[in-house]
């Protein structure tokens, strides 16, 4: 029993920094500074019991206290007239009429998946998803952005996509929603750190949509679903705050295990909770599990909880309250109930074969307090937990004169004919087909899905309303190296130029900062620039940050990878019959270029084929034009006016009339404006679209549709079948 | 007429099937845990992953409760339509001859395939013509149609294949490109592919309406209800 | 007793998971593999031992592609 009184210290002897330095390692060991222990010590008055370091030291944590970033996330604007929840819950939420919401977030897996990428990634797919339906809503929708080493070169990034691919994949394809898009980049700066991003989509009416806030003193604290073992014991602190290096091979039996079938009980059985108006708060277990769950809807509430950890149901004999307070066993979620309704949750969740263990209590005390049995193991205010944790202002300094990234090999001379150099293109790692990886996943479950992956730039899912919504993710990581503002600023421009393509408006978007050491100079002066000029783009298009993640460390012993701004954006459209497609549809059609295009070869795929420098600076951008091109391809696309539209990204004008050649399968006869480069890159600003001549008026006519070869002046004359070929088979090689 | 389609901890089309039914009658949920159909004109067993497709596809769904019950009524020659797991289970719970294998790729495979229809003497084809093609999506990671020689012999001989995989798209390495088997009755389907996922124009091609609208003419006909 | 059910696919069904493995194994610098299969191990404690081919036939496998050997019984110690 602990002794009363404020210098108590719970849960048996303190750790006190003795002499020999034992105490020192420990905390050390868990990832906090002499700094951030001697300030818990002076906010507690005494030294923390070990159950409350172990809980102090993930909150602490980057990857839960977001200490070097949350300053600077506040530059992002975060309101918007359709925001419903913005960030700070478990996911963001837009209004898209008729009384629904569109929940929504991106969140990295990618330390989990860089030492057990299957499951990594499955259950980086588990957490998106419940960090969805933990505000209510049925997920609907999964997309992905995947980045690894080159996997023309190395083994070990092939096997890395491989397996991530299949646990996405497994996750998602036996849950039962849908993988609707995503994108996929290859590049060296990611060999030892691949990134595993996974944004999840779901629907809601607003009545059900429901915050994390515990309410109510005197209310049931319920753990749903599965039994609690060791699984991610430090996994937040070990596995996502630190560089991984040497011997990470024996970081493998912290990661956690998914269980789709698990998940699938649970989610059911949850949303039948709300149905049913039962539940008074959800929220999901995710990093740092109970510790995390219980804290913030604590601090959300403005109160406090008791949790007997002796009452939670454990998979493993012998785990220590420390271990069951910070477990990232999968598929559990935490419940606030009111006393009168809690039979009603567990015979809900008996349906759902789902486990419903009462384990704690609402009170006014302002107090996280664990129990074991008769013993208090821990006993903190929630606020050292959640909002004491210092926020570190970053010391940016742009490296001058040096080129942080080495370039890729070169695999062209630069004197190749247009021809070849179109077919590299096409037939390189990052350009090539991606159905090799999208035929792993069920893009069609939910009888939603109006374009899937290929049809058009953005997926599109029909709504009950009548009308869509429309999904698009993106990001850069080498034009983000070579210009971190004007790199960052361009995936929100890409993203919301491909919602135009398919006739949609930006509603909201979610992104995932994945980062190096923000403790370097230049790590945090990408970070920085990212911010401002992803800042830079939401002022420019209107469009509000709804939620995200950040992931930082993301080092080897060679160096960061590519700073690599993940944006998820989520738009509306009228009419999902008339959504867009991108592939040429008719012969004869006439093909135009839309919007302001100064490319440059800079940053571009082929300055990469090239072995050229990773350096800046990208093209200008002005944002009144980039927006009222969009607005012009989407007002055109709503009409119904298109047969196709297509944004210029990746690779020029000329992979992107190859794109929409192959898509059609019929060719194209196109004279450039003078003095375009077919190959230079502008990402988000431009398009190729194509319909009736008459359709077309006051636009800038460059071409036509038809033939059975892609024709550029006197440049290149190839034909389709071959453009098919070599784009088919540029990824699916490497995957056999 | 009205459908049922079951709800196995784990399905995850059954309201897709839901869906695509009710373009042709009336449709209700059937739970796994209950041994009432709810007097329905024909059941579907819906895709997904039936109890995690833990053990084996199929294996622990077919001794649900509910599936006591279809036993009982497809003996008593009722409509019952096994789509890609529902194709599993019922396999595995032996109202349809053969079982299916791990893809020869191994991998998961969503892909848009062409199907001929085999034969049009059956409550699931009747609407079609022979030779006719639909494109219907496929979704499955075991979706390899087997049965011993001698049993294969015996169905295509009896005209139990009703579909197959066009020459050329035949995506899991199914024995004789099969993608569904009847019972001998004729009153049994199952099928790898799924017709409830290309029932609507705005998101795919329609192939699957010809299976359906099939189910529907045989229950007019047999009820003398108009169709 | 505790006993160990071993299951593999039956002889001469196509066994893409046993072709992969002996396709790998090679390229690792072990040759001389053949006839590789791949299959399940369930192991379960059981009161009555004598119903075990019961289990397999009826659940624990599926008779038409798998073949399944009741490998070890030992008394459970606990």
């Amino acid at each position: 029993m602990a002794a009363a009184g404020a210098a108590a210290t719970p849960g048996g002897s303190p750790i006190a920094r003795t002499s020999d330095g034992i105490g020192v390692s420990r905390y050390r060991e868990l990832g906090l500074t002499d700094h951030e222990y001697d300030l818990i010590v002076s906010h507690l008055g005494r030294e923390p019991g070990d159950t409350e370091l172990a809980m102090l030291s993930l909150m602490w944590s980057e990857h839960c206290a977001y200490k070097h970033s949350k300053k600077l996330l506040r530059r992002l604007p975060t309101e918007g007239r359709h925001v419903l929840m913005g960030p700070g819950e478990n996911a963001g939420v837009v209004d898209v009429g008729g009384g629904l919401g569109v929940a929504f977030k991106v969140e990295s897996h990618n330390h989990p998946s860089a030492v057990e990428p299957f499951q990594g990634a499955a259950t980086g797919v588990g957490g998106i998803l419940r960090d969805v339906f933990a505000v209510g809503a049925r997920p609907i929708a999964v997309l992905d952005s995947l980045r690894f080493g080159e996997v023309a070169t190395s083994q070990r990034s092939r096997y890395l996509l491989d397996r991530a691919v299949g646990g996405i994949g497994h996750y998602g394809n036996s849950i039962g929603v849908p993988t609707v898009g995503g994108e996929i980049y290859f590049e060296s700066s990611y060999e030892q750190n691949c990134l595993v991003n996974a944004m999840c989509l779901g629907l809601a009416p607003h009545d059900r949509l429901i915050r994390a806030a515990a309410a109510g003193p005197g209310n049931v604290l319920v753990l749903l679903g599965a039994l609690t073992g060791r699984d991610g014991i430090g996994g937040a602190s070990v596995l996502a705050s630190a560089e991984l290096g040497e011997g990470d091979e024996a970081k493998r039996p912290s990661v956690q295990i998914g269980d789709p079938f698990a998940e699938k009980k649970l989610m059911e059985c949850c949303l039948e909770l709300l149905d049913s108006e039962l539940l008074v708060s959800l929220q999901d277990l995710g990093a740092a599990g109970l510790t995390s769950s219980s804290s913030e809807m604590a601090a959300k509430g403005g109160v406090g909880l008791d949790i007997d950890c002796a009452r939670v149901p454990l998979r493993e004999a012998g785990m220590e309250p420390f271990e069951i307070m910070v477990s990232e066993s999968q598929e559990r979620m935490l419940c606030v109930v009111e006393p009168a309704r809690v039979d009603a949750v567990i015979a809900v969740c008996e349906r759902w074969e789902t486990l419903a263990t009462p384990i704690g209590e609402v009170n006014d005390s302002g107090r996280l307090r664990i129990l074991s049995g008769g013993d208090v193991v821990a006993d903190l205010p929630v606020e050292i937990l959640v909002d004491d944790c210092p926020l570190y202002d970053l010391e940016p300094a742009e490296p001058v004169g040096v080129d942080m990234y080495a370039p890729a090999p070169a695999v062209l001379r630069g004197d190749e004919p247009p021809a070849a150099t179109l077919l590299a293109l096409l037939g390189s790692a990052n350009l090539a087909s991606r159905l090799p990886v999208f035929e792993q996943y069920d893009p069609v479950v939910q009888s939603r899905t109006v374009r899937r992956p290929d049809d058009a730039d953005a997926a599109v899912l029909a709504l009950p309303t009548g009308e869509a919504i429309a999904v698009s993710i993106d990001g850069n990581g080498r034009r983000v190296a070579c210009d971190p503002r004007r790199g960052a600023a361009e995936a929100v421009y890409e993203c919301a130029a491909n919602l135009a393509c398919v006739g949609a408006e930006p509603l909201g978007l979610t992104n995932c900062l994945n980062f190096g050491n923000p403790e370097k100079p230049h790590v945090a002066w990408q970070l920085t620039e990212a911010v401002d000029g992803i800042t830079e783009a939401c002022h420019a298009l209107e469009v509000p940050v709804v939620g995200g993640n950040v992931s930082l460390y993301n080092e080897a012993p060679t160096g960061p990878i590519f700073p690599t701004p993940v944006i998820g954006m989520v738009g509306r459209l009228p009419d999902p019959a008339r959504a867009g497609r991108l592939a040429f549809a008719q012969e004869g059609d006439a093909i135009a270029l839309v919007g302001g295009f100064e490319p440059s070869s800079r940053g571009s795929e082929l300055a990469k084929l090239r072995g050229e420098a990773v350096a800046g600076p990208l093209p200008e951008c002005d944002p009144a034009a980039v927006r009222e091109a969009h607005r012009t391809v989407r007002v055109m696309v709503n009409s119904g006016a298109l047969h196709s539209a297509h944004d210029i990204a990746e690779g020029g004008i000329a992979v992107a009339l190859a794109e929409c050649c192959v898509a059609g399968g019929i060719g194209a006869t196109v004279t450039l404006p003078n003095g375009l480069d077919p190959f230079a890159e502008a990402p988000g600003r431009a398009f190729i679209v194509s319909g009736p001549q008459s359709a077309l008026t006051g636009l800038q006519i460059i071409g036509r549709v038809g033939g059975e070869a892609l024709v550029i002046g006197d440049a290149l004359d190839i034909a389709v079948a071959e453009l098919h070929r070599t784009r088919r088979g540029g990824l699916a090689k490497l995957l056999q | 007429m009205r459908f049922g389609v079951i709800r196995f901890p784990g399905s995850c089309d059954e309201v897709d099937a839901q869906l695509a039914c009710q373009r042709f009658g009336e449709a209700v949920i059937l739970w796994h845990r209950d041994r009432d159909l709810k007097g329905v004109d024909a059941v579907v067993v819906p895709g997904g992953f039936s109890y995690g497709d833990y053990l084996r596809v199929g294996a622990i769904a077919r001794f649900a409760p509910v599936m006591e019950e279809v036993a009982e009524f497809a003996a008593a020659g009722g409509i019952v339509l096994g789509i890609c797991n529902g194709f599993q289970v019922l396999c595995e719970a032996g109202l349809l001859p053969g079982a299916l294998l791990p893809n020869t790729s191994l991998r998961f495979i969503f892909r848009q395939v062409e199907l001929e229809i085999v034969s049009v003497d059956s409550p699931f084809t009747g609407a079609g013509e022979s030779g006719q093609r639909l494109s219907i999506p496929v979704k499955h990671t075991t979706g390899r149609y087997y049965a011993p020689d001698a049993e294969l012999a015996r169905l295509e001989a009896a005209d139990q294949v009703l579909l197959r995989y066009a020459p050329g798209e035949n995506p899991n390495g199914s024995l004789n490109d099969i993608a569904g088997v009847c019972n001998e009755a004729r009153n049994v389907f199952g099928l790898m592919p799924h017709p409830e996922h290309a029932v609507d124009p705005l998101t795919g091609p329609t192939g699957g309406l010809r299976i359906f609208e099939s189910i529907r003419a045989h229950i007019a006909d047999r009820t003398g209800a108009p169709a | 007793m505790r006993a160990r059910v071993l299951v593999k696919p039956k002889a001469g069904i196509l066994d893409p998971q046993g072709q992969a493995v002996e396709r790998a194994l090679p390229a690792l610098g072990f040759t001389g593999v053949r006839n590789v299969h791949v299959g399940r191990l369930i192991e379960l404690d059981v009161e009555d031992p004598d119903r075990l081919p019961e289990m397999c036939e009826r659940l624990l496998t599926n008779p038409l592609i798998e073949d399944y050997e009741i490998v070890e019984t030992e008394p459970v110690t606990s």
